[in-house]
């Protein structure tokens, strides 16, 4: 079930344009920030909203990049590689996240705390190298920034664990 | 957020029209904006009506920041009069060319200023609804624009009868989900429609129809924030700060090899030798410049010597065959691999393609192909030639500019740094990465 706090963002969003389809990749991605991923419920909540077949609404899915069928993990750490961030170091970021995640490209870790992705340019080329961890940028990265971002995370989520004190 | 010190490390050589709030405290809020000049410019506009608004913007020179470089002025001039259909006002903050971080600061630190010129571009189309497009990717930018939109319609400057003038607009956000085709503005328009995000045959431009089938105008979002300035400034003030047919500053994104990485607000025209020494800070640990691509990873690089003294305007970058594009100045040093930068840019733009124009679809994925081969050591002598062959029939067959962008590099690269492609092949390994080893 959606929230009420997100139903009644779907409400608002779709009152913006004179179109209600246009809506579809902004209730995708604020449906998908909340649920964890695109859910079949999810499709069919958007589809009744903005009136067209649940079809239409997966046909959006498979083009853009940032939304996805599947649960990802917690914290998904988005290492671009591209020109910018190459000439800076981007690989040997992205092979240590590898390493130290135990996990590749599109993996998430069996505990379904870190994903991993390789992807392209982010718009932090000034920062370079550079990552997002969701939503958050991590910028000017080093392995050691790295390995301390990845052992704050992990720290944060044994805190939240059920009968934890920190 | 991103980390302002990284982004604005400033330069005497800077003049700051658009960039002027940025490092005020609390620059994204109302107040601020309205305590240096905010809104001054669409009162102005609302007394100068429609007409004299495009003609201000005609003669100021200002150029689509997005990679164009179309005037601004003439563009909105496009719009036709007098038909009962509605018009739309469209910022493109899709800002995804590799290299390009600019309209990140500009959303972050001046929102009203944007909001200022997409309100005064709406005018003088007679749109009464706007959309700012903002990349998926940059979340924290929505909400930092919702924000201002939202302050913005608490003032009076946006929604019913502003500022007492009668004219009514609208303006929301949009977020993308993660396409770098969607900065093509045709793209833009399915996906704001809800549809992917493939080009649309042009023409008929936007301009006259656009979004559902309106006409619309998609502006850059440093274009955008130019416009605010324009009108306070006057025209001629403003095409004064750059050269001729290139008016004012320009937001320039140095990354890469240079000291000092950081976007700097620059009059047209600046020279780019200077600008990698002087405002950037040079290259790091003493080493000598290889090759520059002048404006995001679509353009055509540049070799060391062509950097002397080149005006980065429009004009001067396109007469010696690169473009100016979105302003992302990527600096590469003597020890650079240039197969694998292209291997890169190529694996972007085979990433990217939509898949709608065959010979882009097909064309990148054999460049990406060929290129990772070539680079790993299992080159065959024809290889620079069959890319090069596949690059021009990408150049010029397709529906939008991403098979140019794919193709001018390619070819470029291989044209200008032939030697280290065959020597990737006649080696049978990549020298680079064998140098790297043996030193590390």
């Amino acid at each position: 079930m959606l929230s009420d706090a997100l139903k009644a963002r779907f409400d608002q969003v779709i009152t913006r344009y004179p179109v209600k389809r246009s809506a579809i990749v902004p209730l995708l991605m604020f449906g998908q920030d909340e649920i964890g991923c695109v859910s079949d419920e999810l499709i069919e909540e958007i589809a009744r909203r903005v009136e067209v077949r649940p079809i239409e609404v997966v046909e959006d899915i498979g083009y853009y990049s940032m939304l996805h069928r599947q649960p990802i993990g917690r914290y998904n750490f988005q290492v671009c590689t591209n020109i910018s961030c190459l000439l800076r170091g981007g690989e040997e970021i992205l092979e240590h996240c590898k390493r130290k995640l135990g996990i590749g490209h599109r993996q998430t870790t069996p505990d379904g705390v870190f994903s991993l992705e390789e992807v392209e340019c982010l718009g932090a080329c000034c920062g370079a190298p550079a990552m997002q961890v969701n939503y958050d940028f991590h910028e000017n990265l080093t392995v050691e920034k790295i390995d301390r971002l990845i052992e704050r995370l992990e720290r944060e989520v044994r805190s939240q664990e059920p009968g934890v004190r920190t | 957020m991103s980390d302002y010190e990284s982004y604005m490390k400033g330069s005497p050589h800077e003049v700051k029209v658009i960039s002027k709030r940025f490092g005020l405290p609390n620059s994204a809020s109302i107040d601020v904006y309205l305590a240096s000049d905010g809104y001054k410019a669409l009162k102005k506009a609302l007394e100068m009506g429609p007409d004299g608004v495009i003609n201000e913007v005609k003669n100021s020179g200002l150029r689509g920041r997005g990679g164009a470089g179309f005037n601004t002025g003439l563009k909105w001039s496009f719009v036709p009069r007098n038909i009962p259909k509605p018009r739309y006002m469209v910022c493109n903050a899709d800002e995804s060319e590799p290299g390009t971080c600019k309209d990140r600061p500009l959303m972050e630190y001046d929102p009203h200023q944007l909001i200022e010129g997409i309100i005064i571009g709406g005018f003088a189309i007679g749109a009464h609804q706007g959309y700012v497009y903002v990349r998926g990717e940059y979340r924290y930018l929505l909400d930092i624009v919702d924000r201002a939109i939202d302050e913005a319609y608490a003032q009076g400057f946006l929604g019913k009868n502003i500022c007492g003038s009668g004219y009514d607009f609208e303006l929301a956000t949009h977020t993308g989900a993660g396409a770098y085709e969607c900065g093509e503005e045709t793209a833009l328009l399915n996906s704001l429609e809800g549809l992917r995000g493939y080009p649309r045959v042009k023409p008929p431009f936007p301009a006259v129809v656009g979004l559902y089938g309106c006409p619309t105008i998609v502006n850059n979002v440093e274009t955008l924030s130019n416009v605010p300035g324009i009108l306070l400034m006057g025209a001629e003030a403003y095409a004064k700060l750059g050269t001729a047919k290139n008016g004012g500053t320009r937001l320039f994104c140095l990354s890469g090899h240079v000291n000092r990485p950081g976007v700097y607000e620059l009059p047209m025209g600046f020279p780019l030798d200077r600008m990698i020494e002087e405002v950037g800070g040079g290259i790091p640990d003493g080493k000598k410049l290889k090759a520059v691509i002048p404006g995001g990873s679509s353009c055509p690089v540049l070799k060391a010597e062509e950097t002397a003294g080149l005006a980065m305007d429009f004009d001067s970058v396109a007469k010696i065959g690169s473009m100016l594009g979105s302003g992302g100045v990527i600096v590469m040093d003597e020890d650079t691999c240039m197969v694998k930068a292209l291997l890169r840019i190529e694996k972007f733009y085979a990433h990217e393609s939509c898949g709608w124009c065959i010979p882009c679809r097909e064309g990148t994925a054999w460049l990406k192909a060929l290129l990772t081969r070539l680079h790993d050591g299992a080159g065959v002598p024809e290889d620079p030639d069959t890319a090069l062959d596949a690059s021009f029939n990408i150049l010029g067959k397709t529906l939008c500019p991403l098979g140019d962008a794919a193709a001018l590099p390619a070819i470029s690269f291989l044209k200008k740094f032939r030697s280290e492609f065959e020597e990737h092949v006649k080696l049978g390994y990549c020298p680079h990465e064998r140098k790297a080893v043996a030193a590390g």
